[in-house]
């Protein structure tokens, strides 16, 4: 609509000092989310003695996400008041549109709208996947109002090889189907029985289908309607290639041979083609043929090395705007349902994956269930309660789905995630939560309006990790704003009591001549999205335990993200902090343990010795941090052949009574020490990387050698912004953090 | 008819013995209880205990078969029922060695009568202490010899700084000491038994039992010598068990357990419940075998007393408690009790008041002190109280304590049920069992208070 043309749109973060955004999670939803992440974190990293000069997020958004809790200001809106928000944000930068509306927040909108103008070039504006065509081209005007096209937004053409509009071809299929048009039809991975639009009525159009074939990892709800199941190869069983956002081709290289025999898409076209060549030849062979200098072999070599093709990104290319807006729509008036992926499954396609079932979703911190998000005021007025079953209605269907409350949804409004009530994914993931596709539709995919929720009075066990939200004033996360540090650096220590140095009997812990390993995590840069979680989950062999266990509080996640809220639950301040073990110098826990099974190492590590425990857990009830994590049932799987071939050999798998906790993945430790004493050289600064660190997509978790002042981890360590949690207790920890800094704009006093 | 009833000289107490008694009637009403036929109602309440000690068997059975987690366990809270029981049943203990110990080397001489089942409820009451330390580990098959320091080849021994290995140590040593003590005065009886038998075997078993003792003068001289000194050596147990027992949890730094007025407190309460076990236990044997002539008014007025002055302490400690939450400053100790009076739990910690505050407060009238009801009565109350004040001391510490992120419900199943009703029946069943095979009452202890008493009467006399 606004560009006339297909073209991508890529953003530049690092280069934005003032970024809105309309209802975009550019943070953790979308292509490009963690070079986003990364861009915007980098953007608000802050060094003692330099100017800090942070960028400033605003965030507008229909449901409470991992980029709204980074924003230094955040403002719930419904989502159909956005088109209204950005109709008045672009009216006042002067662009011809009417209909602007700012629901109430003109001090926000004007003072937004001023220090955007303040930032010509270097603002930036995205507008949600979620939001209409309206809400995209008004970004896309404003943006060139700002000055911004060309600096922190440019565009390139589609990466999609053909782009159309998937919705209606897909619709069209349908049509065909139902009407007998069509007579085969091979399907290549997806599963558009389960996930296609309601209105669709795709199970029933597929089935007047003469001959359906599926190709597929899993015999999941369109196999089971299919004639032939194919059995398709993993990304990690098969070579091909591919592009990313900005169209850097990256060549797809298998790990393994595949498992269960399966063949890709690719392989499976091209042999339905006639051509016979295997499919690393396939590849090769293409790409040689693009090649056009001597020496392919070794281009090649450094293409697998490297993972991409170089000088493959697509080139800018400029656009005009067309100046069309739509016409101006009307926020809707009564209960909306916000439709979103969920942040752990997806569409559904991860939804037998234990490991992503029971990851904690951002902000509600639930697992195993999807649950329609409301707020507190509208909990309120329809006296309702975490874990009561309403009914859901929209669109003249309607679903049963349990409330869960999330502070800081914009009132009056549902959302729902996709991807649950899935039939036929396997045993973890079959029967888990609702299926909210039951609701969608093709016209309007990601919002339903004029919905209805009605009190069943039935209840419905919600499986969440944290119950309790509130730190209850403990200086746990300690924030402030950017003037504050700038002013008084050393208020992060105002806000705790740390022991003083006569408080230790013995100073000996460092005084040895190996290495004191320590983290720091940079509240500033962490968004909550969980990568750690997961990362820590495949690199411990950590289990997983089921959502009655979960229920019980036995979760086993060795690095969790804590999350607060703090002030007005209508819209609350969000806090996340990633907590790993804290790898005391003073460990209560190797105090108590009566047979000696957690103990230092030299090098400051608080060791577990899974042998030699006998799981009194006396040492959890005495971990002030509650890190640690014990089997209280046989929950390793060991019967399943495939997760063999899943665990880390160099991590001890444990059984049931044994106590577990985080490690600073000491077998990477280990296994860099033995690689530098081989190259006979000292072990560096940034030699071992715990699989937490490797996966933060903002660098919030850094690691090293304490000791060491040149190391990474040292210079964080000397920031005035670093401080320990619970250090009152003189636990001496060796993860520390770096104080959570905001930069909201003076002419917006409170938050939001 | 005729004679007006004697006149009370109230500057000497209550008599320990009924009236009438000699050598004679003693050793025949005592023996009888283990000589006589079988009674029904002795069939009936073992069937009973029995049936109970069966919950024991199933649950520590699927316990070993399942883990921990079949139980209401979770992070935070680490340690629930077995914890709990442990500390029940270990204080209950304590009145048994008060009694025989510290109250021999005191000559209070109302002690002979009841003695002898407190000293077995002691023991009982160790053994089922013991059994959930053990049950609750992770790993009972390693835990049960690692705890203890064993030489081995890889030189590894169990971590001495941990309060879990002095409670192995003191729990052990208590439990021994408790034993040879509770076997030392069982030895004379045994030969009286052994004297009394009709039956082959029986003689047999009580000889064996009763170690060639014939009544001699120098064994008497060695036995009063060996009672005196394991009563010396019990004396500082009955102090220094439950002291490191409270150190399990004073020594962690958990608010609601980091506290130095534990040790007292704990030994006040155990003592407290332990005198509570002793009337729940001793009330309906005096009942069921008309013993009204050896537990006397005067067991149960001190007794009363006893519980109403332990009762006291204890109060004390909880106002303590308050007093040091808010007097700490430490927001940390201030939410715990918060949180423990007004929180979650509140009702539990409302109704520990009831029964351990409130209604003990009862024991202050003479009557209470007198009826056997009334003291059966207060006495389950205190059962419970002490029960949910460990409660109290090892949930609601736990459930809320340095991270609010980590603050979880704990919700107890049927399996922490099952195994605590179990010791219930275990602890009976032995009881049960011990009334019929072993003297209940001390009788050549009785036997010495009937020529005490009689010496007594010729002064008396002579007086006259």
């Amino acid at each position: 609509m606004a560009l006339g043309e297909v073209v991508e749109t890529q953003y530049h973060f690092e280069k934005a000092k003032r970024i809105l955004s309309l209802d975009a999670d550019f943070m953790e939803s979308g292509a490009a989310s963690v070079r986003h992440a990364r861009h915007v974190a980098l953007g608000r990293k802050v060094i003692d003695g330099q100017k800090a000069d942070m960028n400033r997020i605003y965030a507008v958004e229909s449901t409470p996400s991992n980029t709204g809790s980074f924003a230094d200001h955040r403002l719930p809106l419904k989502a159909s008041q956005v088109e209204g928000f950005a109709r008045a944000v672009a009216t006042t930068l002067g662009i011809n549109t009417t209909g602007g509306n700012s629901a109430g927040h003109d001090t926000w909108l004007n003072a937004l709208v001023k220090d955007l103008a303040a930032h010509q070039g270097a603002s930036l504006v995205i507008a949600g996947d979620h939001q209409p065509p309206a809400v995209h081209a008004l970004a896309h005007a404003i943006n060139n109002a700002l000055g911004n096209v060309g600096e922190t937004v440019t565009y390139t053409d589609p990466v999609e090889a053909e782009p159309t509009n998937q919705c209606a071809s897909l619709k069209d299929l349908s049509v065909d189907m139902s009407e007998g048009k069509v007579s085969l039809l091979v399907v290549l991975g997806g599963n558009p029985v389960y996930n296609a639009p309601a209105d669709l009525n795709f199970a029933a159009a597929y089935q007047k289908v003469t001959t359906r074939i599926h190709l597929g990892q899993s015999q999941n709800e369109t196999a089971r309607l299919s004639h032939w199941h194919l059995p398709e190869a993993h990304a990690l069983e098969a070579w091909g290639d591919t592009r990313a956002f900005d169209g850097t081709v990256s060549i797809v290289q298998p790990l393994i041979e595949p498992l269960y025999g399966g063949k890709s898409a690719a392989e499976l076209v091209a042999m339905m083609l006639g051509d016979g060549r295997a499919d690393y030849d396939r590849v090769k062979e293409y790409w040689q043929e693009q090649y056009k200098d001597s020496d392919f072999e070794t281009a090649w070599q450094t293409y697998l090395h490297d993972g991409l093709v170089p000088d493959t990104a697509l080139p800018e290319r400029s656009v005009s705007l067309t100046e069309n807006y739509g016409t101006p729509s009307q926020a809707s008036e009564g209960l909306e349902v916000n439709f979103r992926l969920d942040p752990t499954i997806g569409d559904g396609r991860y939804a037998n994956n234990g490991w992503l079932q029971e990851l904690p979703k951002p902000h509600t911190r639930l697992t195993w269930d999807n649950a329609a998000l409301i707020a507190p005021a509208t909990a309120e007025v329809m006296g309702l309660q975490n874990g009561d079953v309403v009914v859901l209605s929209a669109n003249n269907r309607s679903v049963e789905a349990p409330i869960w409350i999330a502070p800081g949804h914009p009132a009056n409004a549902v959302t729902v995630h996709l991807g649950f009530g899935r039939t036929a994914a396997g045993r973890v993931g079959n029967g888990v939560g609702f299926n909210a596709y039951a609701l969608q539709t093709s016209d309007s995919p990601w919002v339903a309006s004029n919905a209805s929720m009605t009190k069943t009075g039935q209840t419905y066990p919600l499986a969440c990790t944290q119950d309790h939200h509130s730190m209850e004033g403990r200086a746990l996360v300690r924030s402030g704003t950017v003037d504050e540090y700038e002013k008084h650096p050393h208020f992060v220590h105002e806000m705790g009591h740390d022991p003083g140095p006569d408080a230790n009997f013995f100073d000996g812990i460092h005084d040895n001549d190996g290495k004191a390993w320590g983290m720091a995590i940079d509240l500033n840069s962490c968004n909550g999205c969980n990568a750690c979680t997961v990362a820590c989950q495949s690199e411990n062999n950590i289990p997983v335990v089921g959502k009655d266990e979960v229920l019980n509080g036995r979760e086993m996640h060795w690095i969790r993200i804590d999350r607060y809220y703090k002030g007005d639950l209508d819209n609350p301040e969000l806090y996340n902090q990633p907590v790993p073990c804290m790898q005391c110098e003073n460990a209560p826990c190797e105090l108590v343990c009566p047979v000696g099974a957690t103990v230092h190492s030299a090098e400051g590590l608080n060791d577990m010795a899974y042998n030699r425990c006998v799981g009194t857990r006396y040492c959890s009830n005495n971990c002030p941090y509650k890190v640690r994590r014990f089997n209280f049932l046989h929950y390793t799987d060991e019967e399943t052949q495939s997760f063999k071939l899943q665990r880390n050999p160099n991590v001890t798998v444990r059984g049931r009574g044994v106590m577990e906790k985080c490690t600073y993945c000491v077998q990477r430790i280990s296994a860099a020490r033995i690689e530098a004493k081989v190259e006979d050289r000292e072990l560096n600064d940034g030699d071992i990387t715990t699989a937490c660190q490797g996966a933060c997509p903002t660098d919030a978790i850094v690691f090293g050698d304490i000791k060491d002042p040149n190391s990474h981890v040292a210079k964080l360590k000397a920031q005035q912004r670093n401080y320990g949690i619970l250090t009152e207790l003189n636990t001496k920890p060796r993860t520390t953090y770096l104080a959570r800094l905001t930069n909201p704009n003076p002419e917006i006093s409170q938050h939001g | 008819m005729g004679s007006p009833a004697p006149i009370k000289d109230p500057t000497m107490p209550a008599p320990v013995l009924g009236p009438g008694q000699t050598y004679t009637t003693v050793t025949q009403k005592l023996s009888a209880i283990i000589t006589s036929r079988t009674p029904l109602g002795w069939i009936a309440a073992m069937l009973i205990a029995g049936a109970i000690l069966q919950l024991l068997m199933l649950s520590a059975t699927w316990l070993l078969i399942k883990g921990t987690g079949i139980w209401g366990l979770n992070i935070p809270v680490g340690w629930g029922w077995a914890i709990i029981n442990f500390v029940w049943w270990i204080g209950i203990g304590h009145a048994g060695t008060l009694i025989s110990a510290i109250l021999l080397l005191m000559r209070q001489q109302w002690r002979n009568s009841i003695n002898r089942f407190a000293e077995a409820m002691t023991i009982f009451a160790v053994m089922c202490a013991g059994m959930f330390p053990l049950l609750h580990t992770g790993r009972p098959w390693v835990a049960a010899y690692w705890l203890l320091p064993y030489p081995n080849t890889m030189s590894v021994w169990p971590q001495f700084r941990s309060p879990l290995i002095w409670d192995v140590f003191a729990v052990g040593t208590y439990f021994t000491v408790s034993l040879i003590f509770w076997y030392l005065g069982l030895i004379p009886d045994f030969a009286t038994l052994r004297d009394k038998a009709k039956h082959k075997i029986s003689q047999i078993i009580y000889g064996v039992l009763s170690m060639g003792w014939r009544g001699s003068a120098k064994h008497w001289f060695n036995y009063e010598m060996a009672a005196l000194l394991l009563a010396g050596v019990s004396t500082p147990l009955v102090l220094s068990v439950h002291s490191i027992v409270s150190l399990d949890f004073s020594v962690g730094l958990i608010p609601g357990w980091h506290a130095t007025i534990f040790p007292p407190y704990f030994v006040a309460g155990a003592v407290y419940a332990g005198f509570a076990m002793v009337l729940t236990l001793g009330l309906p044997i005096r009942y069921f075998y008309g013993l009204h002539d050896y537990i006397t008014d005067r067991h149960l007025n001190n007794m009363g007393k006893v519980m109403l002055a332990t009762g006291l302490i204890v109060a004390y400690g909880y106002a303590m408690e308050q007093f040091f939450a808010w007097y700490s400053a430490s927001p940390y100790e201030g939410y715990m009790m918060q949180n423990r009076t007004f929180g979650p739990y509140s009702g539990t910690y409302w109704s520990l008041i009831l029964c351990n505050v409130a209604i003990p407060q009862l024991l202050w009238i003479k009557q209470v002190r007198l009826s056997p009801s009334g003291l059966f009565i207060i006495s389950m109350f205190i059962n419970v109280g002490m029960w949910l004040e460990r409660f109290i001391i090892v949930v609601t510490s736990l459930h809320r304590d340095f991270m609010p992120s980590s603050w979880d419900m704990y919700h107890s199943t049927p399996w922490d049920w099952g195994l605590y009703a179990g010791t219930i029946g275990f602890f009976l069943f032995m009881m049960i069992l011990f009334i019929r095979v072993m003297p209940v009452i001390n009788i050549f202890e009785i036997r010495q208070l009937v020529a005490n008493k009689s010496k007594h009467a010729e002064t008396a006399s002579a007086d006259d």
